[in-house]
């Protein structure tokens, strides 16, 4: 007769000859099944703090940057009407988003209707797929809009590289730059980060008068008032900078509401 | 710990004596790239010898069950596993610090040295003594990743864990940092300069010539 005592029948598993196949599978079984359970566990566990201190960190880089940009910190204190406000825009028409909020901007994502999938000629930021709503903030003083803070991201040399990037009022000058996420190799790609390169990007036209793209990390030092210097060593991730600037301020990306705010929209 | 001198020879000879980097040139690969500061270099030295003494312990216990043919899979495993918590623990506690270090800490469960030690010593030896192989270990690669990543950080930056020991030009001092110690050559070269140090200092971990150049005699008139 069958013997289904569990201690009994764990009992005959461990005394089995190591080479035996029953014990090769049973313990590749065991082994997998406990590692999974302990990386699940510390996943999901630590989640909620990771995602606390990846806002906390979106939210200091976006100060950072506010105060960063020349007379930005000024223009907060003098100008009583000066708000900033956060607006889900829909990305294909420019306009601001109609139903869909801050609140329930995480939910609609999550459904890939709301996402756009991008052909090889248009993924200039090499990410494939494209949200088509997203979390913009606007500086407003008088009806107008003087800063426009976006959100970018895109595929580096290591991974992925998440950015805020600031526009001026005139919507044809960058007023700032400064990256919230990434693993570029440290010292070299890594040196993204660094204030004094972000600083570089302040005052840096993207388009020329015809309004074609003209915006480039230059290979080594810049030599005119659309490019910002490059990184030595990090070819790589210059260059995904250059791409994912491009993409982002281009037709595909936040062309339709730059075009939007020119008219005033906002 | 004293009381058995097996242990504390376990523990003490990968200080210096056996060390996994200058003896054996394991593990250099992260050496390397993490060194840039000084606190960069801890936190990765810390991770690393965590999860080889927790793999260690792990492979040791469960040693006479490990089936010979899969035995490189079930350790890797348990490192992986182990890596992934510590990865995910650094996250959400030490944020700022797992940034700077992006990959690398993931890169562990590929690090030569753990492996070797899981492989070569905790598979055949009781977890005591597994744990203090690996303790040792852990804290001989933790030496020579703090001594590059001081010198890397006092003389890159003028600073050491972010505190400024020497005033740099920029600041009006007299200091001018070389940056090549923040490019990874300095690394190699500081690296280099170390286990060329050590050898100096004990001749026995100088390899024997793999050849002998012929003796030739000049010839005469």
């Amino acid at each position: 007769m069958a013997d289904l005592n569990p201690i009994s029948a764990w009992r005959r598993l461990l005394v089995l000859p190591n080479e035996s196949r029953t014990k090769t599978l049973f313990v590749a079984f065991l082994t997998a099944v406990v590692c999974a359970v302990v990386v699940s566990a510390a996943t999901v566990i630590l989640r909620p703090i990771q995602a606390a201190n990846r806002a906390a960190e979106v939210q200091v880089r976006l100060e950072a940057l506010l105060t960063a940009i020349p007379g930005m910190a000024d223009l907060l204190d003098e100008a009583e009407d000066a708000t900033l406000v956060s607006v889900v825009v829909n990305l294909d028409t420019g306009h601001a988003a109609k139903d869909v909020t801050p609140e329930t901007l995480e939910t609609a994502l999550l459904d890939t209707a709301n996402w756009t999938a991008l052909t090889p000629e248009q993924d200039l930021a090499d990410i494939g797929n494209r949200p088509d709503f997203v979390r913009v903030y606007m500086l407003r003083e008088a009806d107008e809009v003087e800063l426009l803070v976006l959100p970018i991201f895109g595929a580096g040399y290591n991974g992925r590289i998440e950015a805020l990037i600031a526009l001026r009022g005139d919507m044809e000058t960058i007023a700032g730059m400064t990256v919230t996420d990434q693993s570029e190799t440290p010292g070299l790609g890594a040196r993204i980060e660094e204030p004094a390169w972000q600083a570089e990007f302040a005052g840096t036209r993207y388009v020329d008068d015809s309004g074609e793209m003209r915006f480039a990390v230059a290979h080594g030092p810049s030599t005119s008032d659309y490019e910002v210097d490059g990184i030595t060593g990090a070819t790589r991730t210059s260059n995904a900078m250059t791409r994912i600037v491009r993409f982002w301020l281009g037709p595909t990306g936040y062309g339709p509401l730059i075009e939007s705010v020119r008219d005033g929209e906002f | 710990m004293a009381a058995d001198p097996r242990l504390r020879s376990a523990l003490i000879a990968p200080l210096v004596a056996k060390n996994p980097i200058t003896l054996q040139i394991l593990g250099i690969c992260s050496a390397l790239a993490v060194t840039t500061s000084l606190d960069t270099a801890l936190t990765m030295a810390v991770s690393l010898t965590v999860v080889l003494v927790l793999s260690s312990l792990i492979v040791s216990t469960i040693r006479r069950h490990i089936p010979g043919t899969i035995r490189l899979i079930v350790q890797i495993v348990i490192v992986a596993s182990l890596v992934i918590v510590i990865d995910q623990f650094l996250q959400a506690y030490f944020f700022d610090i797992s940034q700077r270090l992006s990959v690398f800490v993931a890169l562990i469960t590929t690090n030569c040295l753990v492996l070797g030690r899981t492989e070569s010593f905790a598979r055949s030896n009781p977890p005591l003594a597994s744990m203090a192989d690996a303790l040792g270990n852990g804290l001989g690669y933790s030496l020579v990743l703090v001594t590059i990543g001081a010198i890397r950080e006092l003389f890159g930056t003028g600073t050491l864990l972010g505190l400024q020991v020497f005033e740099t030009v920029d600041q009006g001092g007299w200091f001018t940092p070389l940056s090549l110690m923040l490019l990874a050559p300095s690394a190699f070269f500081l690296l280099g300069g170390l286990v060329w140090a050590v050898r100096s200092l004990l001749p026995e971990q100088a390899e024997a010539r793999e050849t002998t150049p012929p003796e030739v005699e000049e010839a005469r008139p």
